[in-house]
């Protein structure tokens, strides 16, 4: 009978805000703190590469952890089971590509951003002018999957209903601005200590609501699976994967574009650059391994517990809808404090994200289009640092009108099509410049630009966007592709292009220099970014 | 971007560096560790996809209680990631990262 309770009224709302508030006022202090010694560009873009491995993986748990993990999984797991597990599985498999092919090499050859990787051979104009509309494309989609969880999370607390658009609004506005505020403010140092806060916050959360409900089943995983499957109207079908995916080609597609898709995140990516070293830059993703890995496998506990204790039916009704199943569990565990503690980690979550996302989009506008395509490379750092803050703003408007629009939209599938996007345009350009001599501009470009075309028509020309009763556009159906993730055509096309354009553009001058240059401070660190020295 | 390009005999000197048989050594070393090892977890991780979407009975199939197939694959996934991330970690600090050192050393004092 509590769970009839639970459908109207979750927790308390001054409770929710005032734990709020609470995060938000030490984070901005210790982002105040951190700023003061932000001087240089690279302070502002890498945090003067002064973060060690360990903080930095943490950092880079606190980005990748985002409401997408946290919400969006353990809500996919408790409505439709295992299904919701290949999320996990794809997002953690895919570090090994980050870890083994790109981290180390990236950090070594880069500054602040991929174009500067991408560019290093290249003729740098066009392809940082590429390398910044593929980065900007990505942060965008992945900006609009957090905003869309901040929605449903406001939903659900404070208690606004899904009918008061305006009221939901306002408060997206606010998170926004908070996160506006975090970017403009700190920078990448003061982002990356709010990504620390948070992910520990995230972790330990986490652990404690994992070990309750299994102490709940007497530390019998089993035993929880079982009340899981009593719960659940699927019954059996929870344990088995095919609830959620009917179409068997699109979740392989699913499944690759997860696994190839982190090495092609920006705002990934440009957290190696603020370590010293590449040796740092692996010990970070070796610590984000284990932490993501770990929390993970919290999720499938936490998952398969929302459906046994809160139930699926319940889930899917409450606002905020899938994405409930996590608050709705923390309530029915810990009442209305564990529910506005879980529920202000959250917020904090996808705050953290956002502001990571909206730094990486900044910076590479300033430092790629602005300092390198329009300035030809003849401007001053604190000129440049002035044009990313304002791109900052920007964005942070942009992020909220989209948030605003995406608003109920399932998270974690957003999440997956920004993967797609990013390993269609970013992932084969990555690799071939490299490890492939011969790659050259014309082929980049076509890789770029072409893995970014073939994926976004694919993905407007798809379920996601029209046709079926789960799209963004609803009644009208223009769809003819029929796969709602686009990454099993539009990655292998990618990679495809990127050889084409390099057999096209085979005229063009190899810069045997440059080559060498790139090849040897990739593998050894020569001649690499150094770490500022504190005066 | 950088100021050790100057030319001199043999080219730059990371085009000296790239020459050598020592640096030929390094790359070699990488490539024959990080390619087979990404073909390796591709594939295991594809062989788990499409066990899931054409094998579902399969990975039905219990084991103990409610403990099934799918679920010991999918945590089998974790456990090869941990093991290939501290395997690989092994093999950076032990056999890349000296030699790294040495050319950077090298190349650093000459410039």
């Amino acid at each position: 009978m509590q769970l009839a309770q639970t459908q109207g009224t979750v927790g308390s709302v001054g409770l929710n805000i005032g734990i709020f508030a609470a995060f938000v006022l030490l984070t901005l202090v210790v982002v105040y703190r951190a700023s003061r010694s932000n001087r240089t560009a690279s302070d502002y873009y890498a945090a003067g590469r002064s973060f060690s491995g360990s903080q930095n993986g943490i950092a880079i748990s606190g980005d990748y952890l985002s409401a997408a993990s946290f919400l969006g999984i353990a809500g996919a797991i408790a409505v439709y089971g295992y299904d919701g597990f290949l999320y996990s599985i794809g997002f953690l498999v895919a570090w090994l590509v980050a870890l083994l092919l790109v981290a180390e090499l990236l950090r070594n050859t880069g500054k602040f951003t991929m174009g500067d990787v991408l560019s290093f051979r290249m003729r740098q104009r066009p392809v940082r002018a590429a390398a910044a509309t593929s980065t900007l494309v990505v942060s965008f989609f992945y900006l609009i999957a957090q905003m869309a969880g901040a929605g449903g999370l406001i939903a659900l607390l404070l208690q606004i209903p899904n009918s008061n658009t305006l009221g939901q609004s306002i408060v997206i506005a606010v998170v926004g601005l908070v996160m506006i505020a975090y970017v403009l403010v700190g920078g990448m140092k003061g982002t990356t200590w709010v990504q620390i806060i948070k992910a520990a916050l995230l972790v330990v959360g986490a652990f404690v609501m994992t070990f309750w409900v299994l102490g709940k089943y007497g530390l019998n995983f089993s035993a929880l699976l079982g009340g899981a499957v009593e719960k659940s109207s699927k019954g059996e079908a929870l344990l088995a994967p095919g609830l959620q995916y009917k179409n068997k080609i699109d979740f392989i597609s699913l499944g690759i574009a997860l696994v190839l898709g982190t090495a092609g995140l920006p705002h990934i990516l440009m957290r190696f650059y603020t370590v010293p070293t590449a040796k740092e830059a692996r010990k970070s993703v070796v610590w984000a391994i284990w932490l993501i890995g770990i929390f993970y496998l919290f999720t499938l506990v936490l998952g398969y517990g929302a459906a046994a204790l809160v139930g699926p039916d319940v889930i899917t009704k409450a606002p905020g809808g899938v994405n409930s199943a996590a608050p709705l569990l923390a309530f029915q565990l810990g009442g209305e404090v564990l529910l506005g503690l879980i529920s202000a980690i959250a917020f904090a979550t996808i705050l953290a994200v956002v502001a990571g996302l909206t730094i990486t989009a900044s910076a590479s506008f300033a430092h790629d289009v602005y300092a390198n395509v329009i300035k030809k490379g003849e401007t001053t750092p604190g000129a440049e640092v002035r044009v990313a803050r304002r791109t900052a703003l920007l964005i942070g408007i942009v992020a909220i009108a989209g948030g605003i629009l995406a608003n109920g939209q399932n998270v974690a599938f957003l999440v997956a099509l920004a993967f797609a996007v990013a390993a269609s345009a970013n992932l084969p350009t990555i690799l071939y410049s490299l490890f492939w001599r011969r790659f050259n501009t014309m082929g980049a470009l076509w890789s770029i630009y072409g893995g970014l075309a073939v994926c976004l028509v694919l993905i407007v020309f798809s379920p996601a966007v029209s046709g079926s009763e789960t799209s963004m556009i609803k009644g009208v159906d223009f769809a003819w592709f029929p796969l709602s993730n686009p990454g099993i055509v539009s990655i292998p096309v990618s990679f495809l292009l990127g050889v084409i354009g390099t057999f096209v553009g085979r005229r063009e001058r190899f810069d045997s220099e440059k080559y060498a240059e790139m090849e040897v401070r990739s593998l050894t660190g020569a001649g690499s970014e150094k770490a500022a020295v504190d005066a | 971007m950088s100021t050790t390009g100057e030319r001199s005999a043999g080219g730059t000197i990371y085009q000296r560096v790239q020459a050598s048989p020592e640096f030929g050594d390094l790359r070699r070393r990488l490539r024959r560790f990080v390619f087979p090892m990404s073909a390796l977890f591709l594939v295991w991780y594809l062989v788990y996809v499409l066990l899931a979407s054409y094998a579902p009975d399969f990975m039905a199939t219990r084991l103990s209680g409610n403990f099934t197939v799918g679920l010991l694959i999918g945590l089998l996934q974790f456990v090869s990631t941990f093991l290939i991330t501290t395997l690989y970690v092994r093999f950076a600090d032990r056999t890349l990262d000296p030699a790294a050192e040495r050319i950077r050393r090298e190349i650093e004092g000459e410039a």
